[in-house]
């Protein structure tokens, strides 16, 4: 979707503020969050068939610009819980008021010994990437192609920034599964590649000396140029 | 998004208010666990593994041994997954890595800029700035300015490669080893290795003379 997170080559967001020996989580609720996201959607059919990052995605842009990293997650996770009916709208505030009024108070404890094994085993398990594709790659390296100009409505990985340029494949990494989201698209294994954008090609005569692009790309999103 | 924040408040008590997403996140954490959807084991084994366990030290002992070994290094600029494996650390978010080699007229830097994806058995979660807004706009388009502000200028002849990991792959840095080095051993050299330089918003400096 074209949506405020899809902010590559966007203009006005000043200065990177760089922070020295900073924590993993800067606040321990940012830590539950993770850690919630995380365990709940290995467990539990929550973000189906959007997936969680059309969960960001759709955070309205003015909430999404004021809104930190974790929070965002929050966000995202507390609209597909209530989605599925996981958790309702009048609970959810009910209890959010108890914690407000009773600052002290913290989530009861409950452990679940097989459980957190499997979170464990989960964290230092690879999911391979590869899957069977339906036919053989279509371009090689030093192809000339060009980035379709899709708009989909629905989570897509590829930027606007590079839709409709002109880029050089210049690897194949086999096929897998399409991440756009399955709603709108088959989600059928395809071949990726790293193709390479001239920052010319991206940005005109703005484009910073010498600097070269490098974005995965499925092979749906790509057209030969012909040339 | 800049909202002040002082580290190491673990357990401190908050005489204020706390923000309101505590209080959202507390809210659903309370009513998972009563669902039986989620338990706090569960939580707590994630927020530990990636606090105390997954961090940047992984990648750096990847970086010094690609310094010392040939073998290994044209092993992990070949498959990076898989040798960065041999040293034992694989899990999620990080079943295939590419591992961009920096050199002296190359220079590779890494960035989501549709989210925040990186390569976690490596280097741990992602740092603020690699998520945050003006990262994730503005290094795709000004590379150099943008690593002018990390302390690095580059000369224009330095061919400048930005990688936006927009897929399930991951990337990472190889920075330089840098000179005045040769006779530090490889665990010498990975004290040396930073976070930042295998984003590749930064190159390892040795270590000053009055050390």
């Amino acid at each position: 979707m074209n949506g405020v997170h899809d902010m590559g080559g966007m203009h006005g967001f000043g200065r990177i503020e760089i922070e020295a020996d900073e924590p993993v989580f800067h606040e321990s609720w940012e830590g539950r969050v993770y850690g919630m996201v995380t365990c709940i959607r290995e467990e539990h059919d929550v973000y189906s068939p959007y997936g969680s990052r059309r969960y960001i995605e759709n955070i309205p842009p003015a909430q999404y610009l004021a809104s930190g990293y974790y929070e965002r997650w929050l966000l995202a996770l507390e609209a597909a819980l209530l989605h599925k009916g996981l958790l309702t709208a009048e609970e959810l505030e009910s209890r959010t008021r108890m914690f407000g009024d009773d600052q002290s108070a913290e989530p009861p404890k409950r452990n679940d010994a097989a459980l957190a094994d499997r979170v464990r085993q989960r964290i230092y398990t690879p999911q391979p990437l590869d899957r069977p594709a339906a036919s053989p790659p279509r371009f090689a390296v030093g192809d000339l192609v060009v980035a379709r100009n899709i708009n989909p409505a629905g989570h897509t990985r590829l930027p606007r920034y590079v839709r409709g340029k002109r880029g050089i494949v210049t690897r194949l990494y086999g096929a897998q599964g399409f991440q756009d989201e399955p709603t709108i698209a088959d989600s059928s294994p395809q071949h990726v590649y790293s193709v390479m954008f001239e920052a010319g090609e991206l940005w005109g005569s703005d484009a910073e000396p010498n600097q070269r692009l490098y974005i995965d790309m499925w092979e749906g999103w790509m057209d030969s140029t012909g040339g | 998004m800049s909202e002040g924040h002082s580290g190491g408040n673990n357990g401190e008590h908050h005489p204020e208010a706390q923000p309101y997403a505590a209080l959202r996140t507390k809210a659903i954490e309370s009513l998972l666990i009563e669902k039986g959807l989620i338990s706090t084991d569960a939580i707590d084994a994630r927020v530990q593994a990636y606090e105390q366990d997954i961090g940047p030290l992984n990648g750096a002992k990847v970086v010094a041994r690609a310094w010392t070994d040939a073998a290994y290094k044209e092993r992990l600029l070949n498959d990076g997954g898989a040798a960065v494996a041999e040293l034992g650390f694989f899990g999620a978010q990080g079943a295939e890595i590419v591992v961009l080699e920096n050199a002296p007229t190359v220079h590779n830097m890494v960035v989501c800029t549709l989210c925040s994806c990186y390569p976690w058995p490596v280097l741990g979660l992602p740092p603020r700035w690699y998520k945050s807004d003006a990262y994730r706009a503005r290094a795709v388009i000004e590379p150099r300015a943008v690593l002018k502000e990390f302390g690095l200028t580059l000369d224009d002849s330095v061919e400048v490669r930005v990688w936006d990991s927009n897929s399930d792959i991951r990337y990472m840095a190889l920075p330089e080893r840098p000179e005045g080095t040769e006779d530090m051993d490889e665990e010498a050299l990975v004290a040396l290795v930073t976070r930042d330089s295998m984003i590749g918003v930064a190159k390892v400096s040795a270590p000053s003379l009055t050390a």
